[in-house]
């Protein structure tokens, strides 16, 4: 062709590079979402990820934190060697030193403690995703005091859920995004089931079916695409969400088949007023819950069938006492006009027409659009239905809920409003996830009523109360364990009280401990309540012995983190891509609505440094301690090949193990089977996980389908084929309830029977937070709550080059008006003041947020010295954390008392029940944050970082000359394809660049359906 | 100055993003970066990486913002945006060693490294500020709609697709021919009321935004009427007395 002068040599390029020697499979730890990912590999390191197109919980999208693991996994602040401190605790100084000193060390201090007393070892873990392996160590070693992060997390959501309708939110159930019209989304939930929840959300909104309600103060995010915002205060959800259930009770808006069949609305009530039963479900001699049938004028089982029974009405029991059917106490308790939305609107700060209205979209979502799905199945009782015919109302919540010291009721409250619409598990409701639903509360019960030196736990550390008899706690009713759970203070502790810690070892209240051991948590710093109180903590000593108040930390943790220095052991633990894993049904598997499934982690490159899995270390120390079930009467090792020895041959029970597929030595197990030596290699070959999918007459109404809960129970999650009747009222709290009355063995201490006795209430309550409620509200006039970004979300730190340049400091988000009445404009430096504290940051005002409360991301303020970032960087001079003037303590009540600041049921950690107050700085003060912590002495960076430029990936391209004219021609690619299909006719079905074949095309051998 | 193609052939391969699911969660930002770190512009070069100001080149940014109406009410937007890969493209026009160019056979607008002397004319050109400079280089990059990736016959076929589509978490994105009336993306453009970013600008972008959908919300608020007439509503013993005769079966 002949050229115009102003043409240029074409440039040869290479549209067919060779990018990868190898491509792995392997699960993404950047978050707790568990996403599948292939790993491309060059030259032994990692060119690319990209999500697992095959796997279920991604399906082929990764996100902002998986696509940045290249970063994490190189990070700078990575560890390379143990390391013995030699300085005084929080120098920073400390020595290297070979890993058979380290664990020889370790087996010395852990070894005298389990001979002295096993509960002088508190073991907690942070994002641990091995809690089924770390808590039955725990049980082995003998102690009660584990848990893992939880009850700073996710408790509230957990345990509200478990008692109510045995699944719970959180990552364990999901909205029927196909079939839902209606999604409500209660506070910050960018936090678990991240990729799903977006994916979800946009194939809703794709379909155009569904209207999307989010509740939350702030509009970020999720609610950015919300068609509506409700933006109420803080910790006024429950309010809002039994407003609601007052509408809809009062119009009789309320699935009356699904409370009969699936809840126990009819079952009486005991009203037996000062009695020892009163408030507890009337019985037959066998146990059996009666309900009042109407049609016999009798009381019979509520599990009988042809029993016509009675919702409201008082009915008198054979032996004399009455009794009410629990819809009555619900019904009169919600009717009351307290809970009218005029009566809570100014408390809400949403008007009581948008609640009213709210309540009727509800109505007419869940019954003039209900689903009929015509897909015939069976009930537990044996009974056929044509059809399955559901509510499409979904809803989620997590940690805008669970984060609340009223958050067990708050989301007991929408659990309430769930059932009376008719929502779980029903199609385009809330759907339970594999292994859930599950016994009400699952079991078991928390062990270690009795402890022994050399002994076991004798059952796991973490378990369900069934009532005041299964807490720990002594004779006098004192907590046994170091965080007071499972103690009057916080009886459904389920998750533990990881918060509570490192203040109770120090003040030895309830009993000093040995060993703190720490796995992955940086309570050092944002993970701590109370920050600086908390380095006291670990640095105070006894002023007559000079020694540690906490004698010996023992920390492990992948990267040099804040808490680092502060322990005297540090073991190195591995990046997410040096490691196996299991991803388990015993622990958070990575289970969907449609079925179960659980997965592994291979590693897919080789550590570069002197660092051992966590995992393998701790199967290794419990060898070398020769605790029951890690080493034989011989002393050798049960599982000498580590953890992935143990994913494979570790039984619970019998034929149940880490791992549900590929069971039995021809993998012809599902869920039950002897262990297959060659297990990890069939996940391996299947991508790295195991699924199931469920039949489609097993896919709703789990609670009460027989054919799943046959399956459920063959695959070990159930005891019987039972159904599982959802709990509007809670016998087992009235039980703590009646013990605060006076009643039964194991009763409170005098000072906590007025709490149990208001917080145990049967039904969901709402009450104003305990920070709200203890200060003057005219002192600190604003609630103060935080979220982290999503492309930040469990994903540690701000060490990773490409994350912190989208977000490398925070602002101290105001609305304008707020800003206004403070005096305070847009990039202004303000006190942040709280009963506990002050810190300083940088005001950006916002309109989308409620204007009582002013908010920040957080854990992007970060400690000079810590995560391999220099001196100056912005996330330790201008980030900030409001951990710093969060107590973990609530103020002083009368007697001097000072409960954790938690909810008084589960013990979850109370983050935003934060209250504070705005003050302009001074000029002077303005530029840097405060407090500004000394910087914490860092080892030498490592990795790709020449100190100014980061150039990865320039010796990963393709060195290969480029290819004339190969390529094929680029393939459409349609994001939801399938829900857009079904509205534009020149798109067809299917999903990304793939079109679903013509029907009537048949699959060739080998071809994935 | 350089020339566009004189013969532009009848393909436009382009991008669709979908502003009604955007959550602005930067997965295509990201995911764009490590792909592109090793790819045809590569590495996409970071300065300061973890000091005072850490700042590297991305091909695709997010940015988020609040639209603040007269009446206090906001939307909360996000907004993904990339080279724009337009027809009229003054990045091409104006660069004075022919380093920057589009490609007749799929319209994707590259910047030869080779021959580009980082002058930043281009960028100073490109009205949606979509290119991006490597000092360390001296050379100036951009989105080049993954061309190492969208043909590669090394890859599954699953994975021949810009990586800022493949790995949207919401579905918010995508990719094909927008030079053809009649393809996927075309089709979905004209069933959405996609629009081409600044037209006024004249350059003609192929990129195409599909607007946020009207919200669901109804004109005048509605509320439930109480079951037993008003009466009821305000004593509850009136619609517990409703319920009497109601029973339920298990």
């Amino acid at each position: 062709m002949v050229s115009s002068p102003l043409d240029t040599p074409r440039e040869d390029v290479n549209t067919c590079p060779e990018v990868a020697d190898e491509i792995k499979t392997t699960t993404c730890y950047m978050c707790a979402c568990r996403c599948g990912i292939n790993v491309y590999l060059k030259n032994g390191k990692i060119r690319y990820l990209e999500g697992n197109p095959d796997h279920p919980v991604n399906k082929g999208v990764l996100c902002a934190k998986g696509s940045a693991g290249i970063m994490q996994h190189y990070s700078p602040a990575r560890l390379s060697k143990p390391l013995l401190r030699v300085g005084e605790r929080g120098s920073g100084e400390f020595k290297e030193i070979e890993w058979e000193e380290a664990l020889a060390l370790a087996v010395d201090w852990l070894g005298a403690t389990r001979r002295r007393d096993p509960r002088g070892l508190a073991f907690f873990t942070g994002r641990d995703q091995s809690q089924s392996l770390t808590g039955w160590w725990a049980a082995q070693f003998g102690t009660p005091n584990f848990a893992a992060h939880g009850g700073f997390c996710s408790v509230n959501m957990a345990a509200a859920g478990l008692y109510s309708i045995g699944g719970s939110f959180w990552e364990f159930g999901e909205a029927d995004w196909d079939h839902t019209r209606y999604f409500m989304l209660f506070g910050v939930a960018e936090d678990h089931d991240s990729n799903p929840l977006k994916a979800g959300l946009g194939r809703m909104k794709t379909r155009g079916q569904a209207k999307f309600v989010s509740v939350n103060p702030v509009k970020t995010g999720y609610s950015a695409i919300a068609d509506e915002w409700i933006g109420l205060r803080p910790g006024t959800d429950g309010l809002f969400v039994l407003a609601l259930v007052h509408e809809l009770l009062k119009a009789e808006k309320i699935d009356w088949d699904y409370l009969g069949r699936y809840t126990n609305a009819a079952w009486l009530v005991i009203d037996d007023q000062g009695g020892p039963e009163d408030g507890l479900f009337a019985r037959d001699a066998e146990g059996r819950a009666l309900c009042w049938d109407a049609a016999r004028q009798a009381a019979v089982p509520a599990s009988d069938v042809t029993a016509k029974a009675a919702v409201v009405g008082r009915y008198r029991l054979a032996d004399g006492r009455e009794a009410v059917p629990s819809f009555e106490l619900l019904a009169r308790r919600y009717l009351d006009p307290s809970y009218a939305p005029e009566a809570v609107a100014a408390r809400v700060g949403i008007s009581a027409a948008t609640i009213r209205r709210i309540a009727a979209e509800l109505a007419e979502a869940a019954f003039e659009k209900e689903v009929v799905l015509d897909v015939p199945w069976t009930d537990w009782a044996g009974r056929r239905h044509e059809k399955m015919i559901g509510r499409p109302v979904s809803m989620h919540a997590m940690r805008g809920i669970s984060a609340h010291s009223n958050g067990f009721h708050t989301c007991r409250a929408i659990h309430l409003l769930q059932m009376l619409l008719g929502s779980i598990d029903s199609p385009g409701g809330f759907g339970y996830k594999a292994p859930f639903p599950k016994a009400i509360p699952p079991g078991p019960k928390p062990a270690g009523q009795s402890v022994a030196p050399d002994r076991p736990l004798g059952g796991m550390p973490l378990g369900y109360p069934l009532g005041p008899e299964d807490l720990l706690v002594d004779a006098e009713g004192r907590p046994t364990r170091l965080d007071k759970a499972y103690s009057w203070e916080h009886p459904l502790a389920a998750h533990g009280l990881m918060h509570m810690v490192i203040h109770n070892a120090w003040a030895g209240d309830p009993y000093p401990i040995d060993v703190l051991m720490l796995y992955m948590s940086n309570m050092g710093w944002n993970s701590a309540m109370n920050v600086q109180g908390t380095l006291r903590y670990l640095t105070d000593k006894d002023p007559e012995s000079g020694d540690y108040k906490i004698p010996h930390v023992i920390y492990s943790d992948a990267y040099y983190s804040e808490m680092v220095p502060y322990a005297d052991l540090v073991l190195p633990d591995t990046t997410y891509l040096e490691r196996w894993d299991c991803i388990s049904l015993l622990d958070r598997p990575i289970s969907s609505a449609h079925g179960p499934g659980d997965a592994i982690r291979q590693p897919v490159c080789a550590p570069d440094r002197d660092v051992r899995p966590f995992q393998d270390v701790l199967i290794d120390l419990g060898a070398r301690l020769r605790l029951p079930g890690f080493a034989h009467e011989s002393g050798a090792p049960v599982y000498p090949g580590g953890y992935p020895n143990y994913i494979v041959n570790h039984e619970r029970v019998p034929g149940i193990g880490p791992l549900a597929g590929w069971r039995n030595p021809d993998g012809s197990g599902q869920g039950t089977g002897a262990s297959n030596p060659d297990q990890l290699q069939r996940y391996i070959d299947n991508g790295c996980f195991w699924t199931y999918r469920l039949a489609p007459d097993q896919l709703y109404f789990k609670h009460s389908n027989k054919g799943y809960l046959a399956y459920a129970k063959s695959m070990g999650w159930l005891a019987s084929e039972e159904p599982i009747t959802l709990q509007l009222y809670s016998e087992i709290l009235q039980k703590f309830r009646l013990a605060a009355r006076g009643h039964g063995a194991v009763q409170p201490p005098d000072s906590e029977r007025r709490r149990i006795e208001t917080y145990f209430d049967p039904l969901p309550i709402w009450y104003p937070p305990f920070e709200e409620a203890a200060l003057e509200t005219s002192e600190f006039d604003l609630h103060a709550i935080t979220q982290r970004p999503m492309h930040m979300y469990h994903s540690w730190g701000s060490q990773n080059a490409w994350l912190r340049q989208i977000t490398a400091r925070n602002r101290l988000f105001v609305h304008p008006e707020t800003a206004a009445r403070h005096g305070i404009a847009d990039d202004d430096w303000v006190w942040v003041i709280s009963h506990h504290g002050r810190v300083k940051g940088q005001v950006r005002l916002m309109q989308g947020v409620n204007p009582q409360t002013v908010w920040t991301w957080n854990a992007i303020g970060k400690r000079r010295g810590a995560w391999g970032l220099d001196d100056d960087a912005p996330e330790s001079n201008s980030g900030f954390l409001l951990n710093h003037i969060i107590s973990e303590l609530l103020p002083q009540r009368e007697g001097g008392h000072r409960y954790s600041n938690s909810d008084p049921v589960t013990g979850q950690a109370a983050w935003y029940d934060l209250r504070v107050r705005l003050e302009r700085c001074l000029a002077e003060d303005c530029g840097e944050t405060d407090p500004l912590m000394p910087a914490v002495k860092a080892p030498p960076r490592r990795g790709y970082d020449d100190g100014e430029r980061l150039r990865y990936g320039a010796d990963l391209k393709c060195a290969k000359p480029a290819v004339a004219g190969a390529g094929v021609p680029a393939q459409e690619w349609i994001g939801n394809r399938h829900e857009i299909s079904l509205s534009v006719a020149g798109v067809a079905d299917g999903r990304g660049n793939v079109k679903k074949p013509p029907a009537g095309h048949k699959p060739r051998g080998g071809e994935k359906a | 100055m350089t020339s566009l193609p004189r013969n532009p052939g009848p393909v436009k391969l382009g991008l669709v993003i979908d502003l009604d699911i955007c959550v602005g969660c930067h997965a295509c930002a990201v995911n764009c970066k490590e792909w592109n770190a090793s790819g045809h512009s590569g590495p996409l070069t970071d300065s300061d990486p973890y000091g005072a100001d850490p700042s590297g080149v991305w091909f695709n940014r997010i940015h988020s913002f609040e639209v603040v109406k007269d009446d206090g009410d906001s939307r909360t937007v996000h907004f993904p945006k990339s080279c724009l890969h337009c027809e009229d493209a003054p990045c091409v026009t104006v660069c004075p060693t022919g380093a920057s160019y589009k490609r007749a056979e799929d319209g994707i607008v590259l910047v030869n490294a080779d021959t580009c002397i980082g002058c930043k004319l281009c960028s100073w050109a490109c009205p949606y500020g979509a290119r991006e400079y490597d000092a360390d280089v001296g050379v100036m990059k951009k989105c080049t709609l993954c061309i190492d990736k969208i043909y590669n016959e090394n890859l599954e076929p699953r994975s021949r697709v810009p990586a800022c589509v493949s790995t949207c978490p919401a579905g918010a994105r995508h990719f094909g021919d927008l030079g053809d009336s009649q393809s996927e993306v075309s089709q979905l453009v004209a069933a959405r009321g996609g629009y081409e970013l600044m037209p006024e600008q004249g350059c003609r972008p192929v990129n195409r935004y599909l607007p946020p959908r009207p919200k669901q919300m109804p004109e005048r608020d509605a509320a439930l009427p109480a079951a037993g007439g008003e009466a009821a509503a305000v004593d509850p013993a009136g619609l517990l007395a409703r319920w009497v005769d109601r029973m339920l079966s298990h």
